[in-house]
């Protein structure tokens, strides 16, 4: 048995050294949240958070992840998804199949804590997840409105959500 | 087809059913399921009644709304149930929504028609038969109030899920009536509001399945967790028409976690373990021997010379013609000739392929994205040896679709076959994305000459199209290949008509396919064929107008004034960008149309090319004539997606082949457009009404020829072949 800091708790596992964090996360301890697109680091859709630093879990030896190292995954970037993220994906509707999400949400929300009012060329350079169902311009409104205070209005794209005036 | 439905408590006896499994994960019907499989119950303690297959109404007002169709990110799963509730006149807020299973549409002759969902066919195939649904099912609930009241029912009228009886103004709600309206006869028919009066349907309302998405929340096939499930991973043979020559499946089984090592037909070897990590690195340390069988040798190369020759072949099935081209080529003042290509392409969903399967002799269950669940469940049937009855599948969501999840079900019948081996134990299969890359079911490949004759005023006398090269339907569904020819092959090509007609008008025509199959497995690509065709007469039209010293929006208008439709998405997207005024410093401009999956589609792209011949995309402007709009905002976002994906083919997509296999085995080699190469999309939604076309698919099309033509205004270097990664851009 060994141990992981995952969302703020301490979590026990078992697997070998070698087993990419991914699956530690998904098979030992239950967070699917995070997902499994290439296994070799050119995807995103496994990026989690390791001590504030977005990392593709897929290419990580559970072994080179310390028993104290903070690891946050989707499941803990904020309770009942209210991360301005978050918010501001749901206000503009930005997932489509929605698989790589959880990846494109955890890298932006790493460097909305670097850079809490990006560029576009910023945008550009943190975010190099794939989306096959082409979210990409959707994700990028997302990220301004989050960083500019959430005000969905300002995207420009008019939705109408229930209970609420369109945003 | 809602004339006849069932009177039943469907919904409990579904709970029930799939309640037994005690499991904590999302499958149909779940949120009905009360813990151990007791019937579900509304607020009230009463049993959901539903007041049609379509329908249901909980006493608390809930209203839950069938889609037989699969939701892959497309957004069909709310456009249906906004179709639904338009005629329902629920209240939107209220409306949740729940699969049907393949096995309940079987048992129920059918009751919720196609499950199949490809083709942009989600919504314009089943608009009419959902909306009479809601509207049959509204006319039982106001016929049931009525009745209560003992009052004409021509004096009551339904609202947001409030039924008023107008002279007394008393009111009460579905929730109230609908036991008694589910006991209801149903009418016969129910007329459909006019679209202009629509509340619901045709506004940019918000998605009805996002807030799990961006929580991590939300189960997709690949997530599905059951009680004493095993994980596999599977290597089928690299070349297609391979076989296992030698293979010692004891050699991994004393690795730990290992369960089982499995031979899957004559082709494949799964290992089965307690984890799919496990099962993964125990499968890569698997000796396996190959016999590589017939096609060892075939390369990309090879095929390209014989699609070659197909260019001037002397037989090929005819898919539209007029007049005598051949003739009016043969006398022309000028012909002007060109070859284009399209490469093979895999549709790298993000979401590798999966399922779960728990097979007993009596009972074969499996649980797996699927863009046609009744497709599934035959693929289920035939893998177990059970017959339709004995099996059931229960749709997943799907991370990504794109038409791999749709005709052909291999991953389900290999879970089967492994699952066979171990009846009662559930196992989820999913593939590497090794495996993903290496057994797909390509983007045929085709090559294409087309010929003009023009006139001395530059007018097309004639225009011959030899297409040549790979037919779907001959693969997956040669029985709908007649006398060699295959229809699919002519998307956008097509005479005059409502799907994929072309949107031209020339005095001699001949489009005909030289049918050429290659041993790599081809399958639905998103888009199919139109991608292709689009690109190949799109970027001949700009060609012949280069030539003949014209405008290309110009000469486009002059052939398609028979088409009014085609033009005026064309000069939509054209006006829109400002064509024919300056473009900013540098940036060029590219145009493209078609016709497709019932729509018709524009594109005007900006693009700049450095000395260095690096390609930047600035803007698209995009217009789309759907007929019917159901939710604009939806639109937008299929429309921004096609750009991706179709600019993902245009400038990297390529599945090579050498040594009779795949070379592109992961995004490393198979490149994917990403964030900063993705240009500004402005949409311009043209609903002309009248007709219903599909959002997910024609729009791919003019992506690559719409920025090819404008990399030839930009550099004068006209790219005939597929994709850009392979070209210098510097300009010639």
């Amino acid at each position: 048995m060994a141990n992981l800091n995952v969302n703020g708790k301490v979590r026990e596992f078992q697997a070998e050294p070698d087993t990419p964090l991914l699956w530690v996360l998904r098979e030992q301890l239950g967070l699917t949240g995070t997902k499994y697109g290439c296994g070799v680091a050119q995807c995103g859709a496994c990026t989690v958070h390791i001590d504030g630093k977005a990392m593709r879990s897929c290419v990580r030896p559970v072994s080179t992840v310390g028993p104290t190292a903070k690891i946050v995954t989707i499941e803990g970037l904020s309770p009942n998804g209210s991360h301005p993220l978050q918010k501001a994906w749901v206000a503009l509707d930005v997932p489509q199949c929605g698989y790589c999400q959880s990846g494109m949400i955890m890298a932006a929300a790493v460097l909305l804590k670097a850079t809490p009012n990006p560029s576009d060329e910023q945008i550009n350079e943190s975010i190099a997840n794939i989306c096959r169902c082409g979210t990409y311009n959707r994700v990028r409104a997302a990220i301004k409105v989050a960083a500019q205070g959430g005000d969905a209005k300002r995207a420009g794209l008019a939705i109408q959500h229930v209970g609420e005036s369109a945003s | 087809m809602t004339t006849n439905l069932a009177r039943r408590h469907f919904l409990s006896t579904s709970a029930a059913a799939a309640g037994s499994l005690v499991v904590g994960f999302h499958i149909p019907f779940a949120r009905d399921a009360t813990a151990q499989g007791a019937p579900a119950q509304g607020a009230q303690g009463a049993l959901a009644p539903e007041i049609n297959a379509w329908v249901v109404v909980r006493p608390d007002d809930t209203v839950v709304i069938r889609i037989a169709r699969s939701e892959m990110g497309q957004g069909s799963l709310t456009g249906l149930a906004q179709l639904v509730a338009e005629e329902l006149e629920c209240d939107w807020a209220k409306v949740t929504t729940e699969y049907p299973t393949p096995g309940e549409n079987l048992a129920r002759n059918r009751v919720w028609g196609n499950f199949s969902t490809g083709g942009s066919r989600g919504i314009r195939e089943s608009h009419e038969y959902v909306r009479k649904g809601g509207a049959i099912a509204r006319t039982m609930l106001v016929q049931a109030a009525a009745d209560g009241w003992k009052v004409p029912v021509g004096e009551c009228v339904a609202a947001n899920s409030v039924i008023t009886h107008t002279p007394s103004g008393r009111t009460t709600t579905f929730g109230k009536v609908s036991a008694v309206a589910a006991k209801l006869t149903p009418p016969a028919d129910a007329p459909l509001k006019d679209p202009k009066d629509w509340k619901v349907a045709g506004k940019r309302i918000a998605r009805l399945d996002t807030s799990n998405k961006v929580t991590g929340a939300q189960i997709y096939g690949s997530d599905l967790k059951l009680p004493g499930m095993l994980n596999a991973a599977i290597k089928d043979c690299p070349v297609f028409g391979g076989k296992i020559k030698s293979v010692d499946t004891t050699a991994v089984l004393k690795r730990s976690g290992v369960e089982k090592v499995v031979r899957v037909g004559d082709s494949a070897v799964a290992v089965v373990a307690d984890t799919w990590w496990h099962a993964k690195t125990a499968l890569d340390a698997l000796p396996i021997e190959w016999d590589h069988g017939p096609h060892a040798g075939a390369s990309t190369a090879s095929f390209a010379a014989v699609m070659k020759a197909g260019l001037d072949a002397k037989d090929a099935a005819v898919g539209n013609t007029v007049g005598d081209a051949r003739a009016a080529i043969a006398t022309a003042a000028r012909t002007i000739e060109a070859v284009y290509s399209y490469p093979h392409q895999n549709h790298a969903t993000m979401e590798t392929m999966n399922a779960t399967a728990r097979y007993t002799p009596e009972r074969c269950e499996v649980w797996t994205p699927t863009q046609n669940g009744e497709a599934a469940l035959a693929a289920a049937a035939e893998a177990s040896g059970l017959p339709l009855a004995k099996c059931e599948v229960y749709k997943q969501l799907l991370g990504g679709g794109f038409g791999r999840r749709g005709a052909v079900h291999d991953w389900v019948r290999q879970v089967v076959a492994i699952a066979k081996e171990m009846p009662g134990t559930p196992v989820k299969l999913i593939w590497s994305r090794e495996e993903d890359m290496l057994h797909g079911c390509y983007h045929p490949v085709t090559q294409c000459k087309l010929t003009a004759g023009v006139d001395g005023q530059g007018n097309v006398t004639g225009l011959h199209m030899r297409i040549s090269g790979q037919s779907i339907l001959a693969a997956l569904f040669p029985q709908n290949v007649k006398e060699g020819k295959d229809p699919v092959v002519f998307q956008g090509l097509n005479p005059p008509g409502p799907e994929a007609s072309i949107g031209y008008t020339f005095p001699a025509l001949l489009i005909d396919h030289a049918m050429r199959n290659p041993h790599v497995p081809p399958g639905f690509w998103r888009g199919v064929n139109l991608n292709q065709n689009t690109i190949y007469l799109e970027c001949f039209i700009d060609e012949i107008a280069h030539a003949t010293g014209q405008d290309p929006l110009a000469l486009r208008r002059k052939l398609m004034a028979n088409h009014p439709k085609h033009l005026a998405v064309l000069n939509a997207a054209a006006d829109r960008a400002g064509w024919g005024k300056p473009a900013p410093a540098g940036v060029h401009r590219g145009l493209a149309q078609t016709m497709g999956f019932g729509s018709y589609v524009a594109a005007c792209a900006e693009v700049s090319v450095s000395d260095q011949g690096v390609l930047k995309i600035h803007r698209i402007v995009a217009a789309t004539d759907p007929g019917h709009a159901v939710n604009p905002q939806q639109i937008e976002a299929q429309v921004e997606g096609s750009f991706v994906y179709g600019l993902s083919a245009a400038l990297y997509g390529e599945c090579t082949v050498k040594d009779g296999r795949i070379e592109q085995q992961n995004f490393d080699t198979y490149r994917v457009l990403r964030m900063d190469e993705m240009p500004a999309v402005e949409t311009i939604i043209v609903a002309s009404g009248g007709f219903w076309g599909g959002v997910g698919e024609p729009t791919i099309a003019v992506a690559a020829p719409a920025v090819l033509n404008a990399i030839f205004a930009a550099t004068g270097k006209r790219i005939r072949d597929l994709p850009l990664k392979n070209h210098d851009l510097r300009k010639a």
